[in-house]
């Protein structure tokens, strides 16, 4: 008993100092986890509260509404409108078979667009929505409406998007929208940060150029969600901005004769108010509607607009690369007479041929024209007249003064990626471009716009524009109120030595247009309030050969391919100008019968039209 | 001399026993219930749905069972300790033959009227056999071969049942509690140190055995933002719901990633995690203070029972429970790799909760009769 006893104690010694070690080490633990739940919850609160508020919320970014382009007159060029869309959301759809293939019957949808559907439905998550139609007409949108009560789910909604009211009037100029791709999206911020699924983005034109200021800033939904995605509630709506309008320079009523005179031809139309650099109407033939890339283009339209032979895709008035042909001469009269080479008195007797280093070089007129002076040839459009100022002007001179008004050079800066620069050749140029000698010749008909010498549609336009306002440098721009950062205020800058000779060369172009025998008298208007002044241009578009010389063809009876350019530059009214215009077409054949009757009606619209744009500006202009 | 008469005329009277009820500790565990049936409610998604339903179920009849063993003479507790074994090791073996399978696992067997885990019930009993086991031995014979041999024969046997289920969380508990008693009844220090050396050498060699479920589980561990979306979701979610909770918590009912379901397992093993995102810093620690409070009197109970089964049993239950709720806490705040195992009383699940009262009434059962003396 005593043994036991003592046996007792012992064990009852052990087994308290064994729970004392046990009870210091449950209070460390103890500690241990206080600590961690303090760390947790006390110091590192913020980083976990953040944590678990980026798991339950989640922004859902609505597509933004994008800004307008009105015209001058602040008609909508490219707007916004409400297109009917039929939106199911497959989760709340209790027999979604019957419903599609309801849908399918009331939509009319054919089997590849159905197919489209379908393939979209298992794509996305079952609560998520599924456009099964972007774009329905009235008709089919309220028929969707009428049967409504058999088809849960589905929602018919009204969502904005791009409209272009005046169809391919302003194509080449505003461009167009499109889904957005993955290029867009790396390449531009703005879209990067606006993104959403279907979000339209302009591709070419001034919506791909103003797209920073167009695209405007997104509605955005803030939901709680769960761990699966599905939405809870909505706990924030935050409305976004509508993107920038920007009000552009051009006159849709022009720019809609200018569709009009160069419909079913290739060719350009650009008209510029010669004191601002306002870009008044410019147009690109042929065009395309705009409105089916809205959506998506379809295969047939896309190989139709592709597949034109006068490739409507290309903008002419800036990427079309033409030989002047005879528009160049006003330039060459100037630099000659800038450089003292001519003066008014200077003439040459032309024969209807001319033989310069072993080399026959034509004048249109076969007979000659016997003594012209610059005035005369001018009027004429006498080669030989020219080929012999080139000769003595040398090509190096006439480029300086070429590249002063504007050539060879793009017209709007960065504006659009698209615009071609042209090309006025020089001894340099040759020497680097192509590694060989200048050769006289190559002056010789680079003095009537033939050879190396490219200019662009816009590019003519801005060197008229700068000879009928006197000879001062302008800016040429779109939008109104577009900074342009060169541009003096109050003053103009000249381009000329001797303002006398700007006058020389103006008059020259007026008897070119309102005097018998010049190139564009059938074109003339008499009364002074539409007078213009103009020269034509035909440029070639290959060599033409001494048996075809002979031959004498007209133009329908050449392949259309071969035609020559019909080219036209004009100012006007004359006796106090205020608008210079470029025109083009394509294998037109002869400016002054293509080209030049454009002009006429042109101007009497442009001149008709001024008084109310002049009432619209606030610009102050400088009277020369 | 008092002392012998209350000895010898050891029959205590309906309201003596009640008298000597230890009401600090029942009032921590109804309080413990009462925690856990609201956080339930709040799992449920603030309404009373199936487990709101069955947890209270549960709790109210296994409360009520501890009360029914508090009053039953801790004697008897003494004298069925090797039977309650033996007859869990055999619900054991019936879970291994006939037991149903869920998620990959073969814990449950199925007695009819209930769905039992019997490896929960063996975290308690394992403790009573042990206990029993040592209750009679000297001292000098605790450290004999034969002891040690027969002891951890004790250990090994349900662990190795459990370990097949498979449900290697659970054994490891087993084995802790089991462990428990070897320390408490006096096994030599330099065994203590042994193991765990020996454990700490073989740690590499036990990871290679692991399966690759569980191996992911440790790397897991190490690095849960290797794969947050997969194998460290849980981990993350759980750190996130904790973290969250701040101060004073997120509020009752309000605990975002549980309501949206970002909390894995939030009945069962993560409910601290619901717990603590309602609740915060303060509702954690009162909870932890509530759980040292019953730990504690356990504890004491065990200190002021005559008998030395009582105070093994106390001490071995004090220190097992204490373990199960650092190894469940550890867990959900990613101090340790995730092991299912449950939080007493708390976490859904009623062979846990069983065991747990089990445990409660034995210890209940001692101190009504802490006088009693065993032979």
């Amino acid at each position: 008993m005593i043994n036991s006893s003592s046996d007792n104690v012992k064990k009852l010694n052990s087994i308290n100092r064994r729970m004392f070690i046990t009870g210091s080490l449950k209070f460390f633990v103890m500690i241990g986890i206080v600590s961690r739940l303090f760390f947790l919850q006390v110091k590192e609160n913020k980083k976990y509260l953040t944590l678990s508020d980026k798991n339950r919320i989640r922004e859902w970014k609505l597509a933004p509404v994008r800004g307008e382009f009105h015209d001058y007159f602040g008609n909508v060029i490219a707007g916004n409108f409400e297109a009917y869309q039929l939106h199911v959301i497959p989760e709340q759809v209790e027999d979604f078979r019957y419903v599609i293939y309801r849908l399918k019957d009331l939509l009319e949808l054919s089997d590849n667009e159905f197919k489209k559907v379908l393939k979209k439905k298992n794509e996305i998550k079952p609560w998520e929505t599924l456009i099964v139609s972007d774009n329905l007409s009235w008709q089919k949108f309220s028929k969707i409406n009428n049967h409504l009560y058999d088809l849960n789910g589905v929602k018919p909604v009204i969502s904005i998007s791009r409209n272009y009211p005046f169809k391919e009037n302003f194509t080449h100029l505003v461009g167009y929208v499109s889904q957005a791709n993955q290029d867009d999206i790396e390449s531009t911020q703005a879209i990067k940060k606006n993104f959403v699924p279907g979000l339209k983005v302009g591709k070419v034109g001034l919506e791909k150029t103003f797209e920073e200021k167009l695209i405007g800033t997104n509605d955005i939904e803030r939901y709680e969600v769960n761990a699966y995605g599905r939405r809870i509630s909505q706990l924030e709506f935050q409305k976004g901005e509508k993107g920038k309008t920007l009000r552009l320079t051009i006159d849709t009523e022009i720019q809609k004769l200018a569709n009009e005179l160069l419909k079913d031809k290739a060719g350009s139309i650009c008209v510029m108010d010669i004191y601002t650099g306002a870009v008044i109407a410019m147009h690109s033939s042929p065009s395309f509607d705009p409105n089916l890339f809205v959506f998506g283009i379809s295969q047939d339209d896309w190989q139709l607009i592709r597949n034109d032979p006068m490739k409507p895709l290309v903008n002419k008035t800036l990427q079309g690369n033409y030989s002047p042909g005879s528009t160049i001469k006003p330039i060459v009269a100037l630099s000659a007479l800038e450089n003292g080479i001519i003066n008014t008195s200077f003439t040459v007797r032309c024969t209807g041929k001319t033989e310069m280093y072993g080399q026959t070089y034509h004048c249109w007129k076969k007979k000659g024209h016997g003594y012209v002076s610059l005035r005369n040839a001018m009027k004429q459009s006498c080669d030989t007249y020219f080929y012999e100022v080139a000769r003595k002007l040398g090509v190096d001179k006439l480029s300086e003064t070429a590249k002063k008004f504007g050539l060879g050079e793009k017209v709007f800066g960065d504006l659009f990626d698209i615009e071609k620069k042209g090309l006025i050749p020089n001894t340099q140029w040759k020497k680097n471009a192509l590694g060989k000698g200048w050769l006289l010749g190559e002056t010789i008909i680079t003095g009537i716009g033939q050879g190396y010498i490219q200019t662009t549609p816009i590019q003519l336009c801005l060197m008229t524009a700068q000879i009928a306002n006197g000879g001062y440098k302008i800016y040429p721009h779109l939008v109104v109120d577009d900074k342009v950062k060169d541009q003096p205020i109050d003053k103009f800058i000249p381009l000329y030595k001797n303002s006398k000779n700007i006058k020389i060369v103006q008059d020259a172009i007026f008897g070119s247009t309102n005097e018998v025998m010049g190139t564009s008298y059938r074109s003339r208007i008499d009364n002074p309030k539409y007078q213009f002044a103009g020269k034509t241009g035909t440029a070639q578009v290959k060599k033409i050969t001494e048996e075809e010389r002979e031959l004498d063809l007209k133009t329908f009876q050449i392949p259309y391919e071969q035609r020559d350019h019909a080219l036209y530059v004009a100012f006007g009214p004359y006796k106090n100008p205020r608008y210079a215009l470029s025109i083009i077409v394509e294998h037109g054949g002869n400016g002054s019968t293509t080209a030049a009757p454009m002009a006429t009606k042109l101007f009497k619209l442009i001149i008709d039209r001024h008084k109310m744009r002049e009432s619209l500006g606030n610009k102050k202009y400088l009277e020369i | 001399m008092y002392q012998h008469t209350r000895l010898t005329t050891n029959r205590l009277g309906f309201f003596q026993k009640f008298r000597n009820f230890d009401y600090i500790l029942l009032v921590c565990i109804l309080l413990l219930g009462f925690i856990s049936l609201a956080t339930m409610y709040s799992t449920d998604g603030g309404e009373v749905k199936f487990h709101t339903k069955s947890h209270f179920t549960k709790l109210a009849v296994f409360t009520l069972m501890m009360l029914v063993m508090s009053f039953i003479n801790i004697k008897y507790w003494f004298s069925v300790g090797y039977l309650a074994y033996i007859a869990v090791v055999g619900l054991l073996v019936g879970t291994y033959l006939f037991g149903i399978t869920s998620s990959g696992s073969q814990r449950w067997i199925n007695l009819y009227f209930i769905n039992l885990q019997p490896s929960e019930l063996m975290k308690i009993f394992i403790i009573v056999c042990l206990a029993k086991f040592f209750h009679r031995m000297k001292l000098e014979n605790v450290n004999s071969i034969y002891t040690i041999l027969t002891s951890l024969i004790i250990i090994l046997l349900p662990m190795g049942l459990v370990i097949v289920q498979p449900d290697l969380g659970t054994a490891v508990l087993i084995a802790i509690s089991g462990i428990a008693v070897l320390w408490f009844a006096g096994i030599n220090y330099k065994y203590f140190i042994y193991t765990i050396l020996g454990f700490v050498i073989s740690l590499p060699f036990v990871i290679a055995f692991l399966k690759p479920y569980q191996k992911l589980r440790v790397l897991t561990f190490l690095n849960p933002d290797k794969d947050p979306l997969g194998a460290g979701y849980q981990i993350i979610q759980s750190k996130i719901a904790v973290g969250s909770g701040g101060i004073f918590g997120k509020g009752f009912l309000k605990g975002t990633q549980s309501y949206l379901e970002f909390l894995p397992e939030k009945h069962t093993d993560f409910i601290f995690t619901l717990f603590s995102e309602e609740f915060g810093f303060v509702g954690s620690a009162i909870l932890l203070i509530i759980y040292a409070i019953i730990i504690y009197r356990i504890v004491a109970i065990g200190a002021n029972s005559r008998s030395y089964f009582a105070k093994i049993f106390c001490y071995s239950f004090g220190a097992a429970i204490f373990v199960f709720i650092t190894i469940n806490m550890s867990m959900v705040l990613g101090l340790l790799p995730i092991v299912g195992s449950p939080l007493p009383i708390m976490s859904y699940g009623g062979s846990s909760m069983l065991a747990t009262m089990i445990g409660f009434g034995i210890v209940m059962s001692a101190r009504v009769h802490n006088q009693q003396l065993i032979a």
